[in-house]
């Protein structure tokens, strides 16, 4: 069962990678790598099982936290075009419209 | 059978992700890819069943990376220029170093294999006497704290150093910035 879900995982994994390469804008890309990162944790839960020792599913948890923060980042950057010093510029909020 | 199909389809989107890199030229594009690529490659430590190893690719190369790389962005171009030069000249360098990295594997011990050097030296001793000298569970993390923890403090006092280099070297750039703020005032909103 968890050799098909290997299979399945990979058929998804290739189909993450066409958009990330094809991707026509960015967010498709983010949404892209955002996915690649759940497959990983996906991959290393199913590998776990598959050789008998799932020890590793804590680790995969932690690879989710990654992503997490990663894709927050990237979005704020979209939002704010910066990431540490994004409270010297102005938002829309505080200029008032 | 099932773990070299693992491996083949790994390293097949390792290097289809390797070739989208060199192709793209806008570089968020290029950015998210790297992300992937280390992925890819923590996946494949994983299957080599190096666990900390794959979660510092992960947390290095998609984490920290990706956010360093956006933050360069902003300091930077976001379209990559075209190459002057032509590609044959770069292409033979790599050639010739893949080519003598993997000239160098040919004398290394099979994988798994008990009498490599890494298992004959003192990494038996570590495994016997780690348990009573230290009483802790992790094998890794006692080599890594208290049998090599000269060689784990060296690292350590490196990598801070290269920060506060960054750090100082940064804020250095944002000061200069502040002093003329009228160069981006055009572009909010």
């Amino acid at each position: 069962m968890f050799v098909v879900a290997v299979f399945a995982l990979f058929i998804a994994m290739v189909l993450v990678l066409g958009r990330l390469y094809a991707g026509p804008t960015l967010y498709d890309r983010v949404l892209a790598v955002n996915s690649f990162g759940t497959h990983t944790v996906l991959f290393i839960g199913v590998i776990g099982f598959l050789t008998g020792r799932p020890d590793f599913l804590d680790i995969a948890l932690l690879y989710a936290l990654i992503n997490f923060v990663g894709t927050i980042a990237i979005l704020k950057y979209f939002r704010y075009r910066a990431i540490g010093d994004a409270h010297q510029r102005p938002t829309d909020r505080e200029i008032g419209h | 059978m099932l773990d070299l199909f693992i491996d083949l389809s790994l390293f097949t989107m390792l290097v289809a992700t390797g070739f989208a890199i060199v192709k793209m030229r806008r570089l968020f594009g290029v950015t998210m890819m790297t992300g992937v690529f280390s992925l890819l490659s923590a996946m494949l430590l994983v299957t080599l069943d190096a666990v900390d190893v794959a979660f510092t690719e992960a947390a290095v190369g998609a984490g920290i990376s990706t956010v360093l790389m956006l933050s360069t962005l902003t300091l930077t171009s976001r379209i990559e220029k075209s190459p002057v030069h032509t590609p044959w000249i770069p292409l033979l360098v790599v050639a010739v170093t893949g080519a003598v990295i993997i000239y160098g594997t040919l004398d290394m011990p099979n994988f798994g294999d008990a009498n490599a050097p890494a298992q004959v030296g003192v990494a038996a001793q570590y495994m016997e006497r780690g348990p009573e000298d230290m009483d802790l569970p992790n094998t890794v993390t006692y080599i890594l704290a208290s049998y090599r923890g000269y060689d784990t403090m060296g690292e350590t006092s490196v990598v801070f150093t290269a920060g506060v280099g960054v750090l100082m070297l940064i804020s250095g750039l944002r000061r200069r910035r502040r002093r003329k703020p009228s160069r981006d005032e055009g572009e909010v909103s």
